[in-house]
């Protein structure tokens, strides 16, 4: 059976290519023999991000970079994501969802819970009477104010 | 139990109305078995009691002749980033370690409708952030076909419910999948992994990664027990504005099921760089398989190799977003800070997320920043269509095939100690080459082990399909099962 298949396969490759080259013929295979050529730019020059950005990030994430790795680590996605940007894609639309052809439904305007404010608190780490507790807003975050000040002052020495 | 462990949930069901076997004791089997296996780590909460009641409430359906519900007596794992309610629910991260959901994922509630035992919630990745199930605040979850002090990943992010699973303590496991966290870790722990049809299943109560293209999964034994689970969890979800409308029609597998015609595509940009010689042998070995069977040709999806740097980009903006709902005020860790509001969330998130997680959340902002979002965003949103047409054309222009051939993963499992030699972004980079495209067009796909390695390790491979095939999808699955006879593992 196995005999027979591979001799029609033979066959059919012979027909298609009109080759007689056995040695092609004995490596037929349908797996790629070489892996494909990326599309991916090799060519990417290395992302150095300055402080500024830093502390936008900082700020807009509310996250601390904590260490020169995290730096590191987002400059290295930065240069990955880089690879892709020479594809030409003019006229291609954004892809935003999968289904941007179907037909999906929104549920009518009327309320179908309620009654659940002891389960909606049950979770919070701290509460007063029915709500929750935020410590005062407005403040901007400690160390990025810091650095600014500090920015400001060397400018101002500067001056 | 040894024997038990192989058995799929017909078999099962037919134990029970045989009285050779009661829900009662089965699931007391699956408990020890979950117990005696803790090593691999595979749970992060054992709901041991939930389970006992459940097989109780099982057993008198079975003696009372009552209709049986489909997963009755069945032992099923959930993955620990679905709501559950009044069980912890914890992403594996310090962020959600305290929390307890009020509500069910409607998933859960499905299950538990169908029957279902819930033997507890899996481990993985913080957040679903990885494809190892080794960045997890409970512990990395072991591969249990590899007992050797240097012991072997279980890949992820779905790593825990793979490994109950495998290892007998679970007939199914529900995981989820991004970009391949359901596939990839049934691939390398020898069992089965589907991914359906974006949409197909509701994600109401699934903690978000990214939202356009997150799926529920489903991991078991055989093909057979895919296709039961998904006829029990399928369907639209007023809960869920992004689930298909349409009713779903179960999925039938049949023994008759005739391969003469179906047409299967083998991808030729799915041989990338750095993929083992031993996947590449698997990949041939079933194609020569099916060549006697049905038929094979060459296709191309020029866009394959774009597809995991345009992911990168996806995932993290949408990171970015889905991440800033954690700010320790209503729900999850909070920082014992009161001089600010912004203090509050900022040591919040230091505390509460781990580094691969916090960053994500800055690539994500700095991708979507004003000055970056045409460039990367929309960039990558357009290159994302470009890779779904390439499916779309495949599968519909002329000479289209009916299913697509790959391999899942390009290696067997990864020793522990050489997988987190290399960063996150590395490591998702290599494991999820061949699985995140189908995410990238929400199409449905499937991962089935076909033979041992050298080591002694699974080998398996992945047959994608168009947006709702998963009828067509599973039944050549299934024959490939049948072909390959894959062993399962014994553990004595």
């Amino acid at each position: 059976m196995s005999y027979r298949f591979a001799v029609t396969s033979i066959l059919r490759d012979i027909n298609r290519s009109h080759l007689y080259n056995y040695q092609i013929l004995r490596n037929y295979s349908k797996v790629p023999t070489k892996p494909v050529e990326t599309l991916e730019s090799t060519n990417i020059p290395k992302t150095n991000l300055d402080q500024n950005t830093i502390a936008l990030l900082e700020r807009l994430s509310l996250v601390k970079f904590d260490t020169n790795q995290g730096k590191k680590v987002l400059e290295d996605s930065i240069d990955f994501a880089s690879k892709i940007l020479h594809i030409d894609t003019t006229e291609v639309e954004p892809l935003y969802t999968v289904l941007e052809n179907e037909n999906l439904k929104l549920r009518n305007d009327v309320i179908t819970q309620g009654n659940c404010q002891v389960d909606i608190l049950k979770n919070a780490v701290l509460k007063d009477d029915d709500y929750f507790v935020a410590p005062p807003g407005n403040i901007p975050l400690h160390e990025v104010e810091e650095k600014e000040n500090a920015e400001i002052d060397k400018n101002e020495s500067r001056n | 139990m040894n024997k038990l462990s192989s058995y799929t949930i017909k078999e099962i069901h037919r134990a029970y109305n045989d009285k050779f076997l009661t829900p009662t004791n089965f699931i007391d089997q699956c408990i020890e078995r979950a117990k005696k296996t803790s090593g691999f780590n595979a749970f992060i909460t054992l709901t041991e009691d939930l389970a006992r009641q459940q097989s109780v409430v099982s057993e008198k359906r079975f003696k009372s002749n009552s209709k049986i519900h489909r997963l009755d007596g069945i032992s099923v794992g959930i993955k620990d980033n679905f709501c559950t309610k009044g069980i912890s629910t914890t992403c594996a991260s310090n962020m959600l370690k305290n929390f307890v959901p009020t509500y069910n994922a409607t998933i859960y509630s499905k299950l538990l409708d169908a029957g279902a035992c819930v033997m507890g919630k899996t481990n993985l990745d913080e957040f679903a952030m990885g494809s190892g199930t080794v960045d997890s605040m409970y512990g990395p979850s072991k591969n249990p076909w590899c007992l050797d002090k240097n012991w072997r990943i279980a890949g992820g992010s779905s790593g825990g419910s793979a490994v109950a699973v495998s290892s007998g303590a679970c007939v199914v496991a529900i995981g989820s999948d991004t970009g391949g966290s359901t596939r990839n870790p049934a691939a390398l722990c020898g069992i089965v992994g589907f991914k359906p049809t974006y949409g197909v299943v509701s994600r109401y109560g699934l903690i978000p990664l990214v939202n356009s293209m997150d799926v529920p999964g489903i991991l078991a034994r055989k093909v057979e027990d895919i296709a039961a689970t998904l006829n029990c969890i399928a369907g639209p979800d007023h809960l869920d504005s992004t689930t298909i409308q349409q009713t779903f029609s179960p999925v039938c597998i049949r023994s008759d099921f005739d391969l003469a015609k179906i047409r299967i595509g083998i991808p030729k940009e799915y041989h990338c760089k750095g993929m083992n010689e031993e996947v590449l042998e698997t990949w041939q070995f079933v194609i020569d398989l099916l060549e006697r069977e049905c038929i094979i040709s060459t296709v191309s999806l020029p866009h394959t190799s774009v597809s995991i740097a345009v992911y990168s980009i996806l995932n993290q903006c949408e990171v970015a977003s889905n991440m800033s709902r954690y700010d320790g005020l209503e729900y999850g860790h909070r920082a014992d800070t009161d001089y600010s509001t912004e203090e509050l969330y900022a040591s919040t998130r230091c505390e509460g997320f781990n580094n691969v997680v916090r960053s994500r959340i800055f690539a994500g902002n700095y991708f979507l920043l004003r000055q970056n979002y045409e460039k990367f965003f929309l960039k990558a949103l357009k290159l994302r269509r470009l890779i779904s047409d390439d499916f779309r054309y495949v599968f519909n222009g002329v000479n289209r095939v009916d299913l697509l051939l790959t391999p899942t993963t390009l290696s067997d499992a990864p020793l522990y100690n050489d997988f987190v030699s290399k960063a996150n972004r590395d490591q998702c980079a290599l494991q999820d080459y061949c699985t995140q495209p189908a995410n990238m067009a929400g199409i449905p796909a499937i991962s089935i082990p076909i033979k041992l390695s050298k080591n002694k390790l699974p080998l398996s491979l992945q047959l994608m399909g168009p947006a709702l095939s998963e009828e067509l999808l599973l039944n050549v699955a299934k024959k490939i099962e049948d072909f390959v006879n894959f062993p399962t593992l014994n553990i004595s």
